[in-house]
């Protein structure tokens, strides 16, 4: 129970971070696509920054995990087309109803309820590539 | 008065320079707890869940070990509820003002006054075919499209570009060449 804790708490932490900064706004997502504010590729750009930044002291060993390990980031597969097609195709859904999978939840604890038919639709997609998987190109 | 000036800031929104180091402190917390930082994988723990694991391999795993990435989900959920509740004045989201504009023109009414267009996501609005509709391939889109690139906005933009992955750079690259085909080529053929 203890060990879920810190996860429910990073969780709370992470909804009120995408909220305040407006990263869940549809609006501030189409302003993003339109190149028409410096606000969303802000947030993006020091985020990454940032993350680079720890990520590079974690491998000199200077930051270790809870449990002593070194921090560790797995490495995505190699390829091109699942990266292009399916990411364009993410793109796609991101731009039409302006929240990726994270912001779908939050924005359903914003009081934005028709968001369940979103998370829906979207678990039937994940559902609709597992059938998929092996004849697509990856 | 030190103290009202903090609270005043905690309820306006935060600009992108706080907003964007508080992310990264997310995949940091989550790395440093041994996970990683990836929402979209929920979706593939919820198949699972519900038994997808007898139509395809891909939902066959043992979900029990994902419980604590849904536990962020939760936790997301309720940070989202405590953000608009408590955390929050009634100030409006500062988009520039063509912004505002062009989506007037489109049908959007109040756009900034709300986190999502009431056009779109009200509960009035989905009793027409059309924002129903929008809903459900919007999600089909994310859901498929993201499982596809193997990540979403957390696993490929974040965590991925922060560990300098070449396979993410790709993905994000998709990832704006469908935002923008959709933004700039799609919706105004919609509304």
């Amino acid at each position: 129970m203890m060990k879920f804790i810190k996860f429910l708490l990073v969780g709370i932490f992470f909804g009120i971070v995408l909220v305040k900064s407006e990263a869940v706004s549809w609006y501030r997502i189409y302003e993003m696509f339109r190149f028409q504010s410096f606000h969303m590729y802000g947030i993006i750009g020091t985020a990454i920054a940032c993350g680079v930044l720890f990520l590079q002291i974690s491998k000199k060993g200077l930051i270790k995990s809870f449990s002593g390990a070194h921090i560790f980031v797995p490495k995505k597969d190699n390829g091109t087309v699942r990266y292009i097609i399916g990411g364009s195709i993410f793109g796609l859904g991101w731009a039409l109803i302006g929240a990726c999978p994270g912001p779908m939840y939050i924005l359903l604890g914003t009081g934005v309820y028709t968001m369940l038919i979103v998370i829906a639709a979207a678990i039937v997609g994940t559902f609709i590539y597992g059938i998929l998987k092996d004849k697509l190109p990856h | 008065m030190y103290k009202f000036l903090i609270m005043e800031h905690i309820l306006n929104p935060w600009p992108w320079y706080v907003s964007g180091p508080l992310i990264a402190l997310v995949m940091a917390l989550l790395l440093y707890f041994g996970k990683t930082f990836g929402m979209s994988s929920n979706l593939r723990t919820l198949c699972a869940i519900g038994g997808a694991g007898k139509f395809s391999d891909f939902f066959k795993f043992n979900w029990k070990s994902q419980l604590w990435n849904l536990t962020v989900v939760l936790g997301a959920i309720i940070g989202g509820y405590i953000a608009t509740q408590y955390l929050s004045n009634d100030s409006k989201t500062d988009l520039n003002p063509k912004t505002i504009a062009e989506l007037q023109t489109m049908g959007f009414e109040d756009a900034g006054n709300t986190l999502v267009p009431n056009e779109i996501f009200s509960l009035e609005a989905i009793n027409s075919p059309k924002a129903l509709l929008i809903l459900i391939i919007g999600g089909l889109l994310v859901g498929f499209g993201t499982r596809y690139a193997g990540g979403c906005t957390s696993g490929h933009a974040i965590t991925g570009l922060s560990s300098l992955q070449k396979p993410s750079l790709i993905a994000v690259i998709g990832f704006f060449i469908g935002g923008l085909i959709m933004a700039n080529l799609i919706l105004p053929l919609i509304f």
